[in-house]
């Protein structure tokens, strides 16, 4: 009975949702400067509401897709009834409208997170930080309403059926991809509300800052996986066996990423010794800015993009006046309101603040420059200076030696103490690090290809060094104690999270120095019976053949690979044509394995029985997205840390910190 | 007073982005004219990917209704693009590549494996007729007619509802002209 009118369901919750952010906005904002305990309490039940419709909005939007209800515009423009469910459920974010909207319940999820799972907060503190993320929220959920409707319907003209979603977004990697992303964008809004919120509060201490870090943490994490996978993606759906291509967006991502990291470091410095306070709160606020200016860029159509959606001037004005708002508004408030510079806390030119410090301005010159990079274009535009482009040479060019100066710090940092390191007992821990760094290095590619690489071995030295000076600190943190299993469950999550993390980075090195430099590239016609060496294996071309799937027809070529004359295992790579929207694909076949993987993709037809095929041996591409993934993991267990659960003890001790 | 001033300066830094921002809202790539519209395709002298020694200039596309797509084996999004470039080239319609801040043998890796739609790739590692022609970022494409006047500008991706809606009536209306 209700089922014609789901559309009309989700129309009315997002109404509702939008109502009850607004209320989350002003009324516990307004409680908050007043001090009325009744109004700050609106806080919670209204960001639990605004989820709750904002679910029921999301679901009403999937149920469309998967009853195929083409009288609603979205649907008919990304989907098809040949597509198959799962992908009819997942191309509820395979377009503007519904990513937005995805954008907005992920968005209300993190406020509902923080009113359940940070119950101890202040009830000034929960009501300024849920009242900030109600306004960000309120100001999107108007741009998806007023601008990008997904429940927009084409009555009475109903298509009989739809025009399916982009092929390239019919992957698995679609499935999780956005999501993800979305959840690191996003995440980072609750960072920014405690930031605006100590703004308005006027204090950050100690307590502020174990409040703030654990969200801030998830959210890098998520941000992490997502550019993982999104990296991973372009990788194998692209048919281009690229990895990272600085388009845009690609950067716009990025960019939160990297402020995301400086964001992390700096809350330490604030926790542990009070210091940096301004920056922190100024980084806060950049790493969501980020966020939004990502959003900005990709959905604005001002600059062209492989990813971009389709752009309409008025959604790019809006969400400019909306960026303009959150972000001006903020960087006001921090002009007016932010924290005096503490005289108090005083630090050596060697020392973990010192080296910290340097990380932050790393962190920060790497994000200009991606930044610039990115909006070059864009500004000589406006200055009328002619335009250019900006390629990967220049990202490149600039990236590569500013990482490389990052890792040599982030080797000193862990084993470095607060305030002041002895430059001799820095030297005295670590001279066996940097001395077998240097070797192995040297030694490494003359071992693995047999012949010297300078590049190769100036990334593997960044990488042992961190490894090795990881490893060392480890050693002497375990070294005083009783046991091995004594001094093990002495060190804290937190300690864990910051090994896993750098050794992340380390692996993800590893990755990219060797698959840029031993990466093996043929592009070889070939018939059946052919046969070609790359790297070592044998790709013999068995068959040719014609296959249907679900909503496309392909072509299908099978290859027999073999090493060493000892036949190993088969690959198919596809070249498919999707049928609604007559446009071709290549389905790479890929054969991954931690040392290296092997990628072969279907090129043209070249007729007499013969294809163009493009085959690569990629060696240790995977360890890319270990390495991601350790980072991820390192950042998520750092929040397991008991710090962050005893709110009270916390709270207990900052005040006798603040006593003495 | 100092101290107060500092504090300003993230906040000017970003009003100054907002100015572009929006400045980059109005010259909108895909609606971004360009100002060679009308005018004679900018003069050049450039060797073709195939060949080092084989010099074009302008006069290659006098004569025929030509679309010159500008790409590199660098960019993604040009490899989205070839099966729509192949189509207008199986309508008929002459295309001239100009391969931008590229390598020879990207280029030819590239245009073995994605098809090759052009009649003469020019060669342009240094983006000099790319800079003489605005290019903003690869792919862009330029209609220019048989007196080698530009007529049309797309700018970006070619999409394959493009093929039908933008880039064939125009050719078919300047062929007419």
């Amino acid at each position: 009975m209700l089922l014609p009118f789901i559309p009309e369901v989700g129309h009315f919750a997002l109404i509702l949702a939008l109502m009850m952010a607004l209320i989350q906005a002003g009324v516990p904002l307004a409680g908050a400067a007043t001090r009325r305990p009744l109004w700050m309490a609106y806080a919670r039940p209204m960001a639990l509401g605004q989820f709750a419709f904002l679910l029921v909005a999301f679901a009403s939007l999937m149920a469309s897709f998967l009853l195929d209800d083409f009288s609603v515009a979205y649907v008919a423009n990304n989907a098809n009834s040949q597509l198959p469910w799962y992908y009819k459920a997942t191309a509820v974010w395979g377009s503007h409208e519904g990513s937005m909207l995805l954008w907005c319940l992920m968005l209300a999820g993190w406020g509902c997170a923080v009113a359940g799972l940070s119950r101890r907060l202040p009830a000034a503190l929960m009501a300024r930080v849920l009242g900030v993320m109600g306004l960000v929220g309120s100001g999107f959920l108007l741009f998806v309403l007023l601008t990008s409707n997904p429940f927009t319907r084409l009555l009475p003209n109903v298509p009989g059926e739809g025009a399916d979603l982009n092929p390239l977004l019919q992957d698995v990697g679609l499935i999780i991809h956005p999501p993800m992303l979305y959840m690191g964008y996003v995440g980072f809004s609750v960072v920014f509300a405690f930031a605006i919120a100590a703004l308005l509060e006027g204090r950050i201490d100690a307590a502020w800052t174990r409040w703030a870090r654990p969200w801030t943490n998830v959210a890098w994490a998520f941000l992490t996986v997502g550019i993982a996978l999104g990296s991973w993606w372009a990788y194998y759906e692209l048919g281009w066996g690229g990895w990272w291509f600085w388009d845009p967006v690609e950067n716009a991502s990025l960019l939160p990423w990297l402020a995301g990291t400086a964001l992390l470091h700096s809350l330490a410095v604030t926790e542990k010794r009070g210091s940096f306070k301004s920056w922190t709160v100024l980084l806060a606020i950049f790493t969501f800015s980020l966020s939004l200016l990502g959003t900005f860029l990709v959905r604005s159509g001002v600059l062209t993009s492989v990813h971009a959606f389709a752009n309409d001037p008025t959604r790019g004005a809006f969400i400019l006046i909306l960026l303009g708002l959150t972000v001006g508004g903020a960087l006001t408030l921090f002009a007016l309101r932010a924290p005096r510079v503490s005289q108090a806390v005083t630090f050596g030119w060697l020392s973990r603040d010192a080296l910290l410090l340097v990380n932050n301005i790393l962190l920060v010159v790497m994000t200009v420059t991606v930044l610039l990079g990115t909006l070059y274009p864009l500004i000589l535009d406006a200055l009328g200076l002619g335009k250019v482009s900006v390629g990967p040479p220049y990202f490149n060019a600039l990236f590569v030696p500013l990482t490389a100066l990052l890792c040599l710090f982030m080797g000193l940092g862990p084993v470095a103490r607060w305030k002041r390191m002895p430059a001799r007992e820095l030297w005295r821990r670590l001279a066996g690090a940097a001395l077998g760094a240097v070797v192995l290095a040297a030694l490494a590619p003359l071992v693995y290809h047999g012949r010297w690489n300078p590049g190769v071995s100036l990334g593997l030295l960044l990488a042992l060094w961190l490894v090795l000076s990881l490893a060392r600190d480890l050693v002497d943190k375990l070294r005083h104690a009783r046991s091995l299993g004594a001094g093990l469950r002495r060190l804290a999550p937190a300690y864990w999270g910051m090994q896993l993390g750098h050794l992340g980075l380390a692996v993800t090195i590893v990755g990219v120095t060797v698959v840029s430099n031993y990466n093996v590239e043929r592009n070889v016609r070939m018939a059946v019976g052919d046969r070609v060496e790359v790297a070592g294996y044998t790709f013999a071309l068995r068959s040719l053949g014609k296959r249907r799937g679900p909503n496309y027809v392909a072509d299908v070529a099978t290859l027999d690979v073999s090493r060493d004359g000892e036949s190993r295992f088969t690959l198919h790579p596809e070249k498919r044509l999707y049928l609604a929207r007559r446009m071709p694909m290549t389905d790479v076949a890929l054969r991954p394995g931690l040392l290296r993987d092997l990628y072969v993709a279907m090129g043209e037809d070249l007729g007499d029985g013969a294809w163009a095929l493009r085959i690569q041996y990629k060696p240790f591409v995977r360890w890319l997205w270990l390495g991601a993934a350790l980072m991820a993991a390192g950042g998520v267990l750092a929040v397991a840390d008991r710090r962050y659960r005893r709110g009270r003890e916390a709270l207990r001790r900052n005040d006798e910190v603040t006593a003495s | 007073m100092k101290r107060r001033l500092v504090r300003l300066i993230p906040l000017a830094l970003f009003a100054g982005l907002a100015v572009f921002l929006y400045r980059g809202l109005g010259h909108h790539p895909d609606d971004r004219e360009s100002a060679l519209i009308g005018r004679e395709f900018p003069g050049f002298s450039l060797a073709t990917v195939a060949d080092p020694d084989v010099r074009h200039d302008a006069s290659l596309l006098a004569g025929e209704v030509t679309l010159v797509n500008v790409w590199g084996a660098w960019c993604p999004t040009c490899r989205e693009e070839m099966p729509q470039l192949l189509t207008l080239a199986e309508r008929g319609v002459r295309l001239v590549g100009v391969d931008y801040k590229d390598t020879r043998e990207a280029a030819t890796d590239f245009l073995t494996t994605f098809g090759d739609p052009f009649a003469v790739n020019l060669f342009d590692p240094a983006g000099s007729l790319g800079f003489d022609l605005g290019v903003y970022g690869a792919p862009e494409s330029f209609l220019v007619d048989r007196e080698g006047i530009i007529r049309y500008h797309h700018t970006g991706y070619i999409r394959p509802e493009d093929v039908e809606q933008e880039i064939l009536p125009r050719v078919q209306r300047w062929r007419n002209d």
